[in-house]
């Protein structure tokens, strides 16, 4: 996939691979042959759950980052449209019209990524982990007590998207494309900016910090930056988050959750923005169908063991698996192609830059 | 007095490229650097001399900020840098290359000399992609013309030999507008027909350019530098022409292992 061309202009839909096109045709047409159930419990969760694991594909793959508390910033996201908007619970709701509330709280969560970005940027590997942890537990413990701003315990309910040009966008087809579209967005957004300079900085910064200071990059307000723009992604995550449930609560950001998040990303694969999209659907479409094989306590266990073969036998993730399996195939019989090369025709591969 | 501060640091500007005063660096009970004194006028070619672990590449970490200093001051250009973090030190005009190459391994070798380019001008944190005729993308084009990598600029650095990534290291630290260039080891294991293109271009340089070289091949060194300083454990113990320092019977005695290279 050539995607110089595709943002220059000058591109042809005869340079598109063909299971880009059909992987958008499918999920363009997907509402017309797919149950309510289907466009909105799958479709729609998964394209939620993988903008939230984005934003930490972003921070980890291409930043080295791996931040535990990007589910925290997309509920407070979600909260602040609680906050600032309608709910139903006769608590704060303060009755915003939706298009403010939506800006500000996807820039408050951006806020909020960026301070657990200046706190924890100094740190590496295991740190860096435990803090954006010790923010994830702090905040959920947070809002469990603080009955003024977020209502304890039992949070809030009744959190709608507007009706607008008459249609109620929590209606499955509308939301589906609504999720669809922002999900979309972000993916290509990532994408593209993964060859920007910011991104290659990014990426050169997480391989070799000190060259790059040396090259006169300010390396720990490059992280920060980054940090910035998850906090963005993980907002808008957030927001269509508590439209799609409705409601936010401490149990929408507790620490398990959190842990399915990074366990979608490195599941899905961390080298490709692909790669949250491909864990979240594998992660919905299991959390929905592994209960009709075992019962619900095992569920975490399905996913624990899932998450260690992933681990243990492809660490790029499913996306892994799936370009060695390729590889394999296509470059059978010659030596000068191994199948763990990274693929170097595309620009967002993060296989590009070896690890340090 | 402030009078006299000011007039001298006036006096240094323009003047000096590098001053230190005094800087010293421990590891542990190590002292890497003791007590270093040193001045390098603007636009003048030093070279640094001296057996392994002398505290050369120390020195330089000292200048670049890379680690900070123990004690003493730093003076760039006439402007005490001691306490600027390493970038601005580089955005100020000063380069410097690694004696291990300390390269993007898995990035283009344009890309790698486009980050060196973008890394002192604006635009660091451009959510755009580079085009082809950005004026950092030009100016990395003509620094690989410039050391002969410019046929291989799409390969990944890991593909390169070790030639051609020593001299992509000499790329990097040609970006910008540099006033002050360190050169750790540049000539380190290169082929005799990779130094005499080294030598080259050391010494195409714009006159205005001055560096600092660590080189154990006296040839090398004394070819291309304009003073010598000589260390040996952590101190200066020797500072002059090329000449003098050639024949010098201190020198002699502690080169004769190396001697045989030059002249
Ligand atoms: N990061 C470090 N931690 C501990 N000791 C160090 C460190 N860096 C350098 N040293 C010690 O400081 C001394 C000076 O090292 P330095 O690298 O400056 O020597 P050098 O003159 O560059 O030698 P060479 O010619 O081998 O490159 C050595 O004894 C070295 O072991
Ligand atoms: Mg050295």
């Amino acid at each position: 996939m050539n995607s110089s061309r595709l943002f220059s202009g000058s591109f042809s839909l005869r340079e598109l691979h063909p299971a880009t096109i059909v992987t958008v045709v499918f999920l363009i047409a997907y509402p017309s042959f797919a149950s309510n159930f289907f466009i909105l419990q799958i479709g729609a969760y998964s394209l939620i759950l993988g903008t939230i694991a984005l934003s930490l594909m972003m921070l980890a793959g291409y930043g080295g980052m791996v931040s535990l508390a990007q589910l925290t910033v997309a509920g407070l996201a979600a909260y602040l449209m609680a906050i600032l908007g309608d709910n139903s619970m006769g608590v704060m709701g303060l009755g915003w019209p939706w298009w403010l509330t939506v800006i500000v709280s996807v820039l408050g969560a951006a806020l909020f990524s960026t301070f657990i970005g200046a706190v924890s940027v100094r740190t590496e590997g295991i740190y860096t982990i435990m803090i954006t942890l010790a923010v994830a537990v702090a905040f959920f413990y947070f809002v469990r007590q603080n009955y003024v701003l977020f209502n304890g315990f039992t949070g809030f309910a009744g959190v709608e998207p507007p009706t607008l040009f008459g249609v109620y966008w929590r209606d499955p087809v509308p939301f589906y494309y609504l999720t669809l579209t922002v999900a979309a967005g972000f993916f290509f957004a990532v994408y593209y900016c993964a060859r920007s300079t910011f991104g290659l900085g990014l990426q050169a910064i997480r391989d070799n910090p000190r060259r790059m200071r040396a090259l006169g990059f300010n390396i720990t307000l490059h992280r920060i930056v980054a940090y910035f723009f998850a906090g963005v992604i993980a907002g808008f995550a957030g927001v269509l988050l508590v439209w799609f449930n409705g409601r936010v609560s401490p149990g929408t950001i507790g620490v398990d959750v959190a842990i399915d998040i990074l366990v979608i990303a490195v599941v899905g694969g961390m080298r490709h923005p692909i790669g949250p999209f491909i864990g979240a659907i594998a992660f919905v479409l299991l959390e929905n169908f592994a209960i009709d094989l075992i019962d619900r306590e095992r569920f975490n266990m399905v996913i624990g063991t899932a998450f260690l073969l992933v681990v243990l036998f492809s660490p790029d993730g499913l996306l892994g698996l799936w370009n060695r399996f390729r590889d394999r195939f296509r470059f059978r019989g010659n030596a000068l192609l191994g199948a763990e090369r990274v693929n170097k025709d595309d620009p967002a591969s993060t296989g590009s830059l070896e690890k340090s | 007095m402030p009078g006299t501060d000011a007039l001298s640091r006036l006096q240094n500007t323009g003047q000096y490229a590098l001053e230190l005063e005094a800087v010293s660096r421990h590891f542990g009970a190590l002292v890497a650097l003791a007590d270093v004194n040193m001045s390098v006028k603007a636009g003048e070619r030093r070279a640094v001399l001296g057996s392994n672990g002398a505290g050369k590449t120390t020195l330089f970490n000292a200048i670049t900020g890379d680690f900070p200093t123990t004690t003493g001051r730093v003076r760039l250009f006439g402007e005490d840098v001691t306490d600027l973090p390493t970038q601005e030190r580089i955005r100020r005009g000063l380069r410097r290359t690694y004696q291990i190459s300390l390269l993007f391994n898995g990035l283009s070798v344009l890309d790698n000399t486009f980050l060196a380019c973008r890394g002192v001008t604006r635009g660091r944190f451009s959510l755009r992609r580079p085009k082809r005729d950005d004026s950092s993308m030009e100016l990395a084009q003509s620094l690989l013309e410039a050391v002969h990598l410019d046929d291989v600029k799409d390969k990944l650095v890991s593909e390169l030999s070790y030639g051609q990534q020593r001299q992509l290291e000499i790329a990097l630290a040609l970006s910008g507008a540099p006033r002050l260039i360190l050169f750790d080891e540049p000539a380190a294991g290169l082929s005799p027909t990779e130094r005499t293109l080294l030598v080259n271009i050391l010494q195409s340089l714009p006159t205005h350019i001055g560096f600092i070289i660590i080189e154990h091949d006296m040839d090398v060194a004394l070819r291309v530098s304009d003073r010598v300083t000589m260390m040996h454990n952590g101190r200066i113990f020797k500072e002059g022409t090329p000449e003098e320092i050639e024949n010098d019977d201190e020198v002699q005695e502690l080169y004769l292992g190396h001697g045989g290279g030059h002249d």
